[in-house]
């Protein structure tokens, strides 16, 4: 399957109010298929709260919708995959990849075991992020890396309209994330769907995304991510700026990874 | 059950000929698995402290039904227990005090209030069988009911173990797999609280959350995925069940306590074993 690009997810007039205090107002977003766009933010602006609305965690005003091809509503709520910021596993916990998969995928009580069928479909869906031989590890024993690879191919079934990525390489090592990008960036192209990327690091954001849109409290810049960083008002929120740095050779770079890296290696990755 | 206890009087040990025996080893098999499977969940939410919270809140619960002069106080014990886990779920949530703090303030709160107006006149005494619990009075009818209630909570368990399951791992994710996050935590407080208030008058309150948490906490050092993790809570409230019964029987001990000891002492040789 190829990204159709018509495809659109429409937040209109989007707010979030937590205990009477607004923290997200009047947002108004289209966001098209194979587009990957990275909000960006200083702490507190409201991102991951953006995201827990959409989700459905926490309640929202406006709308959230997803336009399919020809202006066709969908008339079924909009899957959303989503890629939390971190997951805390204590060290004792037993639950596997494969658990994981199961409480999503299928009613059938974890604890009565796992039917194949399901074992297969797991099996599959690790395979797309190379993590396939990782179904029978506990999380507790994965890194960071690969937790959050794992958790990538979940979000990815069933195939969703709109991925959320919060934060999703925070505290991981060069490689990890280097590696997890390169497999969003072929996802946009594989799947028909928009991404979304919260993002504290602004010039890793620039480097995978198409889209960039700068949020306190509300959309304050919405372009492309050199438009976004040479905003004066990106130095107004940051209080610094980094307009001026090698924007464009740095996502030649990562374009140029992410195509070497489109077939991950055999065995999955180590 | 005629038949079971038939077949208890043939086993060949002496405590097996007693009726109030047999009574009690089927209130053991019907009890400790029951709490092993709500413990599973109990310690993977993180909510130890909230079940001991509710254990004690039964003397409140008995408190108020005595004061009201109710036949069966078991009724505002239930009653009683549920108000708390809906308030205490939602105080988890919501408050700005942290969790363990609120929980804490409110247990000290309930457990005064319970003493306070049970000891009116000096008669605290008879309520005391509350703490210690006594499984050797278990009627016919009552173990009728405990076997409803497992039949429910496998029911429960059959349905929403993975919703449970997937909201104790990451709310927010479970809430993007379209789990209903915001009632699924209040519903799990809720049936904590009805077991435990109902199988409090057998175990005792002090003891009661050992056997919510001990096997699974044990289960947990030895298991390989989910499914050995329940199974192997199971197993080991079982076997610890029945071992804690004939040696309370022998050493004329309370046999709540003395299950927790045994089910201490798997949990001490499940450390040596540890995955």
């Amino acid at each position: 399957m190829r990204s159709c690009g018509a495809c659109c997810t429409r937040l209109t007039e989007f707010g979030v109010t937590l205990r009477g205090v607004p923290v997200l107002e009047h947002i108004n977003l289209h966001m098209h298929c194979g587009e990957l766009t990275a909000i960006i933010g200083p702490n507190g602006a409201g991102k991951t709260s953006l995201l827990r609305a959409m989700i459905g965690e926490i309640p929202h005003a406006g709308s959230l919708r997803f336009i399919h091809h020809g202006n066709v509503e969908n008339t079924q709520p909009l899957r959303i995959g989503y890629v939390p910021q971190r997951l805390e596993i204590d060290r004792t916990s037993p639950t596997t990849v494969l658990d994981l998969f199961v409480g999503a995928l299928s009613r059938w009580p974890l604890w009565l075991g796992v039917r194949t069928r399901t074992r297969q479909e797991a099996r599959g869906q690790l395979a797309v992020v190379g993590a396939d031989t990782l179904i029978d590890r506990k999380l507790s024993e994965l890194s960071g890396g690969q937790l959050q690879r794992v958790l990538l191919a979940l979000a990815l079934a069933p195939n969703p309209e709109l991925l959320l990525l919060d934060e999703p390489v925070a505290g991981l090592d060069q490689a990890g994330t280097e590696l997890f990008y390169q497999t969003v960036s072929r996802m946009r192209t594989q799947y028909d769907l928009s991404i979304l990327l919260v993002s504290h690091d602004l010039m890793a954001a620039a480097s995978v995304a198409d889209r960039m849109i700068l949020l306190n409290r509300t959309l304050l810049c919405d372009g492309t991510p050199q438009e976004v960083l040479g905003n004066p008002l990106l130095k107004q929120t940051f209080g610094f700026s980094i307009a001026g740095q090698d924007l464009p050779r740095r996502r030649e770079e990562a374009q140029r990874l992410a195509r070497e890296q489109c077939e991950l290696p055999e065995g999955g990755v180590k | 059950m005629n038949l079971l206890c038939t077949v208890m009087g043939c086993l060949p040990f002496d405590w097996a000929q007693y009726t109030f025996m047999q009574h009690a080893l089927l209130a053991v098999l019907l009890i400790t698995p029951l709490l092993a499977l709500l413990g599973c969940l109990i310690v993977n939410n993180q909510m130890a402290f909230f079940s001991e919270a509710l254990g004690h809140s039964a003397l409140t619960g008995l408190a108020i039904g005595t004061l009201l002069g109710l036949q069966a106080p078991v009724f505002a014990v239930v009653a009683f227990a549920v108000l708390l886990a809906v308030s205490m779920s939602l105080m988890r949530r919501h408050s700005a005090v942290p969790p363990d703090t609120a929980i804490a303030l409110v247990m000290a709160f309930v457990v005064a209030l319970g003493v306070v107006l049970l000891s009116r006149g000096g008669g605290f005494a008879k309520y005391s069988s509350y703490l210690i619990g006594d499984i050797l009075t278990i009627t016919r009818g009552e173990l009728f009911g405990l076997a409803a209630l497992l039949g429910v909570v496998l029911l429960l368990w059959g349905i929403l173990f993975n919703a449970l399951f997937f909201v104790s791992l990451n709310r927010s994710l479970a809430a993007s797999r379209g789990f209903p996050v915001r009632w699924l935590e209040p519903l799990f407080a809720v049936i904590v609280a009805v077991v435990v208030a109902i199988s409090i008058p057998w175990v005792g309150l002090l003891v009661i959350n050992s056997m919510l948490i001990l096997p699974a906490a044990t289960a947990r050092n030895l298991a390989w995925n989910t499914r050995s993790y329940v199974v192997g809570a199971l197993v080991i409230s079982l076997l610890s069940g029945i071992l804690g019964l004939i040696c309370s029987y022998y050493w004329d001990t309370a046999t709540g306590a003395t299950i927790v000891l045994w089910a201490s002492g798997f949990f001490a040789l499940s450390l040596l074993f540890r995955r």
